[in-house]
């Protein structure tokens, strides 16, 4: 699989989620009633895709770009959640475009990282068609503190983005209502989990560091957000939680 | 959700003169202490002692644990025994492990004792005992499929892996129970991903560390390299997610999108799976 372009990815997404889908997304969730708040729902059954302002997921985007979300709302902590992929995701990306990654990382270090660049995208791209119209917008990223062309920086960002993804989904998993995505959030954390594992290992090979601690902490979303803030132009704030 | 409603949530289904006795902590909580607060305070201690009294003895009261809580928990007691006393024996088998991988293993077992040492203090006197253990997979005739276990490291490892895959598993297909105890979901999920830290690197280390299929640290499709364990990978390989056919809103192909998520099992396919190993 060979994904190089975010942008066009982020297309396909939108262009490719089917309203169908994502109907049976959120009546799976428990949450027909809201799906219909949130897309709206002509006559005929097309969805109206609105810019995101304020609305049943509660999340609120200024005119600046920042964002806040509302955790009452199982929508918003999906939101928060697809904040981290869009992160997630545009990181890998770069980091498997970038001109020195062929002679940077030896061969099973790149398998690695595009299998993990893959998994974001799809977590990315999930979260976006199972929002539908009520996801935040792109978010921009702000990497220019990571040497892409540098394996150390690579790795050591990428370990800070999965254990802070491992944190985030098991710290917000709380604020969910819906069984279903606790569900969702819980196939995923795993995953995460065990990207945080690989990428420890090959910062620090057969030691110890691939689990550092019996139990994974879960972290606030306001601690996560501060952790990710670096990373994202655009402010996010989380009220509710 | 306040933090509130949510203290609130978990008093509904204990006893009133339980919940009486917690109004000091409510207050506590009300003054900006969250109540995962106390929780993951006494993790990050990590001395199990602590993270009790913030869950069982303050939050629920000795042997006041909700009904609904306990098969679960014992559940999760009943794997972590048999990863604790897999990984002790392992340990402690002479000439098994080799020297580069030991810290590999007893940080592993020293993660399955302690997550006993929880749900055990956790359970307080509802927890269940040890059950008898055989890890060739033979139903206590030591003749199993694994009969080389403590000597075969090869065995070892494979047998290491199906645990602990089996293990994410496992802890995923209970989070909806445990929904409405938001403390003990949290902790529960602080499980759960230290087993797939666990999974991700003895599958690697299995494959020497070159991250070639199967042996990467997540799971491809319901592939698996490892004799009699296929239903450990039952359904992984699906692309469907909460109604969404995952390959119409994605360019990457259905392996990478079957990686991306784990799939839950149910207790009784769990069970299942672990008979074998139980005397």
């Amino acid at each position: 699989m060979s994904v190089t372009n975010l942008g066009q990815t982020a297309t396909t997404a939108s262009t490719l989620t089917a309203a169908s889908d994502r109907r049976a997304f959120l009546r799976m969730a428990g949450l027909a009633g809201a799906a219909l708040a949130i897309t709206g729902c002509s006559s005929n059954g097309s969805d109206i895709l609105a810019p995101v302002s304020s609305g049943p997921s509660g999340a609120v985007v200024a005119p600046d770009g920042s964002i806040t979300l509302d955790f009452s709302t199982d929508v918003d902590v999906l939101n928060y959640a697809y904040a981290l992929e869009q992160l997630e995701a545009a990181f890998y990306v770069q980091v498997v475009a970038n001109a020195a990654f062929g002679s940077v990382f030896p061969a099973n270090e790149q398998r690695v990282l595009r299998d993990i660049r893959d998994h974001e995208i799809v977590h990315r791209d999930f979260l976006a068609a199972a929002l539908g119209a009520g996801k935040i917008p792109n978010l921009t990223p702000a990497f220019g503190a990571i040497q892409f062309d540098n394996r150390t920086s690579v790795l050591q960002t990428a370990r800070t983005f999965e254990d802070l993804g491992v944190s985030a989904y098991n710290g917000a998993a709380r604020f969910l209502k819906s069984e279903v995505f606790l569900g969702l959030a819980g196939k995923i954390v795993s995953v995460e989990a065990r990207h945080a594992s690989a990428i420890r290992d090959l910062l620090n090979p057969r030691s110890g560091d691939f689990a550092p601690n019996a139990f994974d902490m879960g972290n606030t979303p306001q601690a996560v957000l501060t952790a990710a803030d670096p990373f994202i132009v655009e402010s996010i704030t989380v009220i509710n939680a | 959700m306040t933090k509130q409603t949510d203290a609130a949530g978990v008093f509904e289904s204990i006893d009133p003169e339980i919940t009486a006795r917690l109004v000091s902590r409510r207050d506590a909580i009300a003054r900006g202490a969250t109540a995962s607060g106390v929780v993951m305070a006494g993790l990050r201690i990590a001395t199990v002692p602590a993270a009790l009294a913030a869950l069982s003895t303050s939050a629920f009261g000795q042997g006041r644990l909700p009904t609904a809580i306990i098969g679960v928990l014992n559940f999760a007691l009943r794997l972590e025994y048999l990863e604790s006393e897999f990984y002790n024996r392992g340990v402690a088998a002479s000439g098994l492990i080799p020297a580069a991988d030991r810290t590999i293993f007893t940080t592993i077992q020293s993660h399955e004792n302690t997550h006993v040492d929880y749900f055990r203090t956790l359970l307080g006197s509802s927890a269940r005992p040890k059950p008898t253990f055989d890890f060739t997979a033979g139903n206590g005739s030591g003749t199993g499929p694994f009969a080389d276990v403590f000597t075969n490291y090869a065995t070892f490892l494979a047998v290491s892996q199906a645990f602990e895959d089996t293990g994410v598993r496992a802890f995923k297909g209970q989070a909806a129970t445990l929904l409405p105890y938001k403390d003990v979901l949290q902790a529960a999920l602080s499980v759960h991903s230290v087993e797939a830290r666990h999974a991700a690197e003895v599958r690697r280390l299995r494959g020497g560390f070159q991250d070639n299929e199967p042996n990467q640290g997540w799971v491809t499709l319901a592939q698996t390299d490892i004799p009699g364990t296929a239903a450990v990978y039952a359904g992984e390989a699906t692309t469907l997610q909460g109604g969404v056919d995952v390959t119409t809103v994605t360019t990457v192909a259905a392996k990478e999108i079957s990686e991306a998520f784990d799939e839950p099992l149910s207790m009784a396919d769990v069970l299942a799976i672990v008979d074998p190993f139980i005397v």
